[in-house]
């Protein structure tokens, strides 16, 4: 049997059971709202503003920096798979990117775009 | 119809139809989470031609990194989220033909092709893809260089990316 | 005997004779009994995470020189039944300006998140039916982490409050840092045994990778507190200034399958720690017997894990979100890819030789390169406190959002 049928059941079962429990609760619970209970919850104060506001760019550059790093090990998966059969050789190689990999988080943490300010 | 060919058929409807959302949709988070569907969806393909490490690279790139930067820079930039203006530029018919032209030519070239009926062969038992893999890119006599080429080139994009966040002669842009 | 070897395969044959019994097509039948099989084994995790709940309450009553909830059956353990109740029959309030669609759907997203994890975590060796021996587990544990990122990102949003958001952007920034250093821990049990598959990494723990990899283990502990969102790392529900962070706005059962998802989180990356360093099912042949000791075994490893993570949550404070990712950043990730390359050099340098020689320069190396770590973390943190010390004022500054 295929594997990946396996892992799609257990997406289609993760998501019928807390359907299912929200479901039940959506039945089982009272519905009665008004508009003071369905407003925004900010400890009782009343919203000034739009919720939906604008945040700094650090976040996208964590982000950006994420992305490439996370490419990057990807690629060390097949390599790390393989290292005890090739030896020394697959290690240096394996050595020689990582070496590039961290030149580029040096330049990232110099140019002081790692710093929460 | 076989039962892998229904389920390509509902995937690729399912990843057509939310691409088709990413565009029309106005709302731009809205957007993002029908891109996530899409490439989703592509994920679903991969692990349909048994190419499990691309499947979850897919996820794990596009939908645990890009998806999330995407949202990020929607956040970043202002009121654009519920933009009223007009979808389509004046130019939109222009760009349509292209689209159904570069489609059109795409399955003309597809029909000819000899190979265009094969059924992707089934691995034999105890064929480790990954190891397969492993091999291609690392052993001595195959694809050393791509690999080592492949961390430069992203080298090259962290600091392209860090360069354009970080533009010293308008200062500082972190604010 | 057959019976005590592999019960479930023995089920599964039973139920698949029944079904084709019935006129079913046998690949649609073993299709039905997997499905089946999968549904029983979330619903085994559903009841645990139930008992999960108690669990918790409990440990950090003790923690906090309580005593926990008592009251309700011996030891209290019908609680958290009373609690499922009145999660069920609590209404759900829904903010009016909520973006309907996705604030429904991120706390099952998140549910799902943790739940499709239970697909790779080999219950035992011989288990048909339920368990995947995927060969690219390691990066499926990263992939359905990122739908958890996901659901996140999407309750904190469609919440339409200011709070939530900002939680889970937080949440977020610090869960796809700590990706990072997660990746490259899990890559250290990859070096080690040649293989991304679970049941691989598991059969080749002859000796734990604990012993081979002391560092590695500990910075997966680390990387896996920061993907939980727990404390030290909880920046997003920082209750004292976000109120609860991304889920702010959730009430009921929805707010329950987020809590719920959080504590079969930490137990699942609490199974994730044992299997991947301290043997998985395997306990000295233990495991040999029959799986009603191997499943077990791994239940038991993964409550340790979870016990750990709990005692780390409750001992320390909260850090401040710049310290976590400079500490991510400008620390971890280093260290991690540092780990990864001496782990890489001697494993291809000793694997040949006899394992006590292969052991003991594993662990040896991991100790120099944890000193040097300590030592440049004492010699950074006594000059980074004379600068302080000198002009005496404390150093407090506002955290940015």
């Amino acid at each position: 049997m295929n594997q990946w049928l396996l892992i799609a059941f257990f997406f289609i079962v993760g998501l019928i059971i807390p359907v299912g429990a929200i479901g039940v609760a959506a039945i089982l619970g009272p519905k009665k709202p008004n508009p003071v209970k369905q407003e925004t919850y900010e400890c009782g104060l009343e919203t000034v503003g739009d919720s939906w506001v604008q945040f700094k760019a650090q976040y996208y550059i964590f982000a950006l920096v994420f992305l490439i790093f996370d490419v990057e090990t990807v690629f060390l998966f097949p390599w790390a798979v393989k290292l005890g059969q090739l030896g020394l050789f697959a290690v240096i190689e394996g050595i020689v990117f990582i070496a590039i990999l961290i030149a580029g988080l040096v330049y990232t943490w110099r140019k002081g775009m790692l710093e929460w300010a | 119809m076989t039962t892998a060919q229904i389920i390509f058929l509902v995937v690729a409807a399912v990843t057509l139809g939310s691409a088709f959302m990413v565009v029309t949709t106005r709302n731009l988070i809205h957007a993002a989470l029908w891109l996530v569907a899409t490439l989703f969806g592509v994920a679903v393909m991969y692990a349909l031609l048994d190419a499990g490490f691309l499947a979850v690279v897919q996820v794990v790139v596009y939908i645990g990194a890009i998806a999330i930067l995407f949202i990020f820079a929607v956040m970043l930039t202002r009121k654009e989220m519920r933009d009223q203006g007009p979808q389509l530029n004046s130019g939109w018919w222009m760009s349509a033909l292209l689209a159904v032209l570069t489609f059109g030519a795409l399955v003309s070239m597809l029909w000819g092709w000899k190979d265009m009926e094969k059924v992707a062969m089934d691995m034999p038992v105890g064929f480790d893809s990954v190891s397969a893999l492993g091999d291609a890119l690392i052993s001595p006599n195959a694809f050393v260089l791509p690999f080592e080429v492949a961390s430069v080139l992203l080298l090259a994009a962290l600091v392209g990316a860090v360069y354009v966040a970080f533009n010293p002669r308008h200062g500082d842009s972190r604010k | 005997m057959d019976f005590l070897k592999d019960p479930l395969k023995l089920a599964a044959d039973w139920l698949i004779g029944l079904m084709t019994g019935w006129g079913m097509p046998e690949g649609v039948a073993t299709g039905v009994a997997a499905f089946l099989g999968i549904f029983v084994l979330i619903a085994i995790l559903m009841v645990i995470d139930i008992f999960l709940v108690w669990l918790e309450r409990k440990v950090v009553a003790r923690f906090q020189d309580r005593i926990g909830p008592n009251r309700l059956g011996p030891f209290g353990l019908i609680q958290p039944f009373a609690d499922i109740i009145k999660l069920l029959i609590k209404e759900d309030i829904t903010p009016a300006n909520a973006d309907k669609v996705v604030y429904n759907l991120a706390p099952m997203l998140s549910m799902m998140s943790v739940l499709i994890l239970w697909a790779i975590i080999p219950l035992a060796p011989n288990i048909l039916g339920v368990g995947v021996d995927l060969n690219v587990a390691a990066l499926y544990i990263i992939a359905a982490g990122a739908i958890g990122t996901l659901s996140i990102i999407m309750g904190g949003w469609s919440s339409n409050n200011k709070f939530a958001l900002l939680g889970a952007f937080r949440q977020v920034a610090v869960m796809v840092s700590f990706e990072i250093p997660m990746v490259a821990s899990l890559l250290i049990p990859t070096v080690l045994a040649g293989s991304m598959g679970m049941n691989a990494i598991i059969e080749k723990q002859n000796i734990w990778f604990f012993i081979l990899s002391p560092l590695g283990a500990l910075i997966f502990l680390i990387a896996a507190i920061a993907e939980l969102g727990r404390a030290p790392f909880d920046m997003g529900e920082a209750e004292s200034e976000l109120i609860s962070g991304y889920n702010v706005e959730y009430s009921g059962m929805k707010f329950g399958m987020f809590y719920a998802g959080e504590l079969l989180h930490a137990f699942t990356f609490g199974g994730f720690w044992g299997i991947l360093f301290f043997g998985g099912y395997r306990f000295f042949g233990l495991e040999d017997v029959s799986p009603f000791l191997s499943i077990p075994i791994l239940l038991f490893k993964a409550v340790i894990g979870y016990w750990i993570i709990m005692w780390v949550k409750y001992t320390m404070m909260r850090i401040r979100i710049d310290h976590m990712l400079a500490f991510n950043w400008k620390f971890l990730t280093p260290l991690s890819f540092a780990l990864l390359v001496v782990t890489a050099l001697v494993h291809v340098l000793f694997k040949d030789a006899a394992p006590w020689v292969y052991g003991l320069s594993m662990f040896l190396s991991n100790l120099i390169l944890g000193w040097i770590v300590v030592e440049f973390l004492r010699r950074y943190s006594r000059a980074e406190r004379e600068k302080v010390e000198g002009p005496a004022k404390p150093a407090i500054e506002a955290a940015g959002h």
